[in-house]
């Protein structure tokens, strides 16, 4: 048999109808995951023609996107943005309660952001295909599951029918060769990857990330390269599963168990690409020499080196985006000047992205005149954290420490930036005024942004990492 | 949703010359805490029309035309990018487009328009530029012989997702068409299990 790739295996083995030359192909969904922001419309157009949710029991929902992430007041009211933010609250818990599917509602203890939850609770495995009203959903491929972002005409499909219309793209195998230096993180190889082959290089394909370093990683690692492997324009990224993602989904709530476990293992450890299959593009990433990124423009692609200095705008495109971000030429980043810091998002938001925070900011204080926001992508990751008291490492340097949801993100909860401020965030997109109007936005790793927060410029936290090793090494 | 058959369309354009036009620019996130897809193009680039105190940006070419002319953006390449939110196809849609030309539209935008009779149309490079180089210009678009005919006679093809043309031009709905294989979901659901 031709060798197969993971991509093609996940494909096929969800075909329920194959492509045609007239039609796409009928691909079946294994797990649908909705938030309040993409689904009320998908709702409304089922009411209209009458059809019921055909598997409620695949599609679990979640509230994380107008969510407000303050705590609530003394008679338990939240402080949402606007009137229509808690309407769109209400009317996913209202449907969700008509149509007899699982809510993470406001007090539920598992509750957090869409693509934090899933993997949580064991949801996310292996060899599903996994689809949300959301692009960021490719983070659920980083188990070796095929996960892809739906618009909501889609959403509804699936509601009614538990599968989508899709045409197969292109497969694309990035390779991380070598070893990540210290203080690099998966969050510099995503925007490594992006810098190099732009923010539509991965447009048609589903990328399968391997090599090396991509094996090194945590899960939690891996949920990073492919939560951003949109912002490369792909809607599909993939890390083939191995024993660091049976550890991690082993025991989970909806994992199987006993011998399902057993049967469940022996079908993900054959879903690796085989041996010389083949791939429409490959790319190949020196992982040895990368070092922590930032982004400097309006595009995911505009990514350098923290401890570089800001390139000369080549185009309009980029002259436009430089005036925006107010960075001149040949500036050193560590030269610009941070107003705040947003550590959260399903990018970085886990618990080993608070570590990741907390081990620069032990001990320190963030800057006079920044503020900082840490956001727990979910309650569980909120209870792990407080738990080994990160919570205090982060107040007691001067951030604030919030209720998980997606925050700045996307800033339509209230959370969001000012006018003209500098962002250091550990989110996905630096697009304009998506943290609020006129905000610059950086992105960078949780390091990278905890050491800025300190420093109150674009800091590098590799002295802060190697300090850190230095102390514990002499205890 | 069912929309009018779409066959051919002639219009002036507008021209948005700016590569990655992302789908936060076409509808800020502020405006998505709605539960309606109606009358999201009051809010269509909400922040490139109107300045800090709402007022009317002059520079923007949005609004310098009567809408019932302009039915066709042009715009810089990777257009739609970012998030997948289909507010953007509906806001672009609600405010008279019902065609956005570039040299490559992002995948899920692409997908999401299709199915709001909002037609993207991918051309190639150097119609692409005269397109970006002369905005107002009148345009055909014929959706059956997927081509885009310029008023000086020039000529260039485009090549739409079959089955989506199919919905477009019949007026076709694709949940329809999910319906119709039902047993065949089923039975995979059988076998499989
Ligand atoms: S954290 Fe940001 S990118 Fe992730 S789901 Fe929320 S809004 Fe989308």
């Amino acid at each position: 048999m031709k060798p197969q790739s993971l991509f093609d295996k996940l494909w096929s083995r969800h075909v329920v109808v194959p492509e045609t030359r007239e039609a796409p192909a009928v691909l079946y969904i294994d797990l649908h995951l909705i938030h309040e922001v993409t689904s009320p419309q998908a709702f409304a157009a089922l009411k209209e023609r009458k059809l019921p949710v055909r598997r409620p029991a695949l599609t679990i929902a979640t509230l994380d996107h107008s969510t407000p992430t303050t705590p609530p007041d003394g008679n338990g009211a939240l402080a949402y943005a606007t009137p229509e933010a808690a309407a769109q609250v209400q009317t996913l818990i209202r449907n969700c309660r008509k149509h007899d599917i699982r809510l993470l509602d406001l007090d539920d203890p598992q509750r957090g952001i869409v693509h934090v939850i899933g993997p949580e609770l064991g949801l996310t495995q292996p060899g599903k295909t996994v689809v949300c009203g959301d692009s960021h959903t490719s983070t659920h491929g980083a188990f070796g599951a095929l996960a892809f972002g739906i618009g909501t005409t889609e959403v509804g499909h699936v509601l009614a029918t538990q599968c989508v219309l899709q045409r197969k793209p292109k497969s694309m195998l990035v390779n991380f060769n070598g070893e990540t230096p210290q203080g690099v993180t998966a969050k510099d190889m995503a925007l490594a990857m992006i810098a190099e082959i732009g923010a539509d290089g991965g447009q048609g394909y589903a990328i399968e990330f391997a090599g090396g370093a991509v094996r090194a990683l945590s899960m939690e690692g891996r949920m990073t390269l492919c939560n951003m492997s949109i912002e490369a324009g792909a809607r599909f990224g993939m890390v083939a599963p191995d024993e660091t993602t049976f550890d991690w989904v082993k025991d989970r709530q909806y994992a199987p168990r006993g011998p399902a476990w057993a049967a469940a293992l022996k079908a993900w450890r054959a879903l690796p690409s085989d041996y010389g299959a083949a791939f429409d593009k490959e790319i190949d990433i020196d992982a040895s020499r990368l070092r922590p990124m930032i982004t400097y423009g309006v595009s995911p692609d505009a990514a350098a080196p923290v401890n570089g200095v800001s390139p000369a705008p080549r185009s309009d495109e980029e002259k436009r985006a430089a005036e925006y971000m107010r960075i001149e030429a040949d500036r050193p980043f560590s030269d610009i000047p941070v107003d705040r810091v947003f550590i959260g998002s399903c990018t970085n938001s886990r618990l080993s992205d608070l570590r990741e925070a907390a081990t620069v900011m032990r001990g320190r204080k963030v800057r006079a005149g920044v503020t900082a926001l840490v956001v727990p992508g979910s309650e569980s990751v909120r209870r792990a954290a407080e738990a080994e008291n990160l919570h205090l490492v982060f107040i007691e340097a001067g951030a604030e420490w919030r209720r998980p949801g997606c925050s700045m993100c996307i800033a339509m909860n209230g959370d969001q930036g000012a006018p003209g401020e500098l962002v250091i965030s550990t989110s996905n997109r630096n697009f304009v005024g998506r943290q609020g109007k006129g905000v610059r936005t950086v992105l960078a790793s949780p390091a990278t942004a905890a050491a800025s927060a300190i420093e109150g410029r674009i800091a590098d936290p590799r002295p802060y990492l190697q300090e850190t090793r230095e102390m514990a090494d002499a205890v | 949703m069912r929309f009018k058959p779409l066959l051919s369309l002639t219009s002036k354009t507008i021209v948005l010359p700016q590569d990655n036009i992302d789908t936060d620019q076409i509808i800020p996130a502020r405006f998505l805490t709605t539960t309606s897809r109606k009358g999201l193009g009051a809010f269509a680039f909400y922040d490139w029309r109107y300045d800090e105190d709402g007022a009317i940006r002059e520079e923007s070419p949005l609004d310098s035309h009567d809408p019932v002319e302009r039915a066709i953006l042009v715009a810089g390449s990777n257009f739609g990018c970012g998030s997948s939110r289909e507010h953007a196809p509906w806001a672009l849609a609600d405010f008279g487009f019902q065609a956005v030309i570039s040299s490559d539209i992002a995948d899920i935008f692409k997908s999401n328009a299709l199915k709001n009779g909002l037609l993207p149309v991918e051309v190639d490079q150097k119609t692409h530029q005269r397109l970006l180089n002369n905005p107002g210009e009148e345009l055909t678009i014929d959706l059956e012989k997927q081509t885009v005919r310029l008023s000086d006679g020039w000529q260039t093809v485009f090549e739409v997702e079959p089955f989506a043309r199919h919905c477009l031009l019949e007026g076709v709905d694709p949940l329809g068409h999910l319906m119709n294989q039902m047993s065949l979901i089923e039975q995979f659901e059988v076998e499989r299990a």
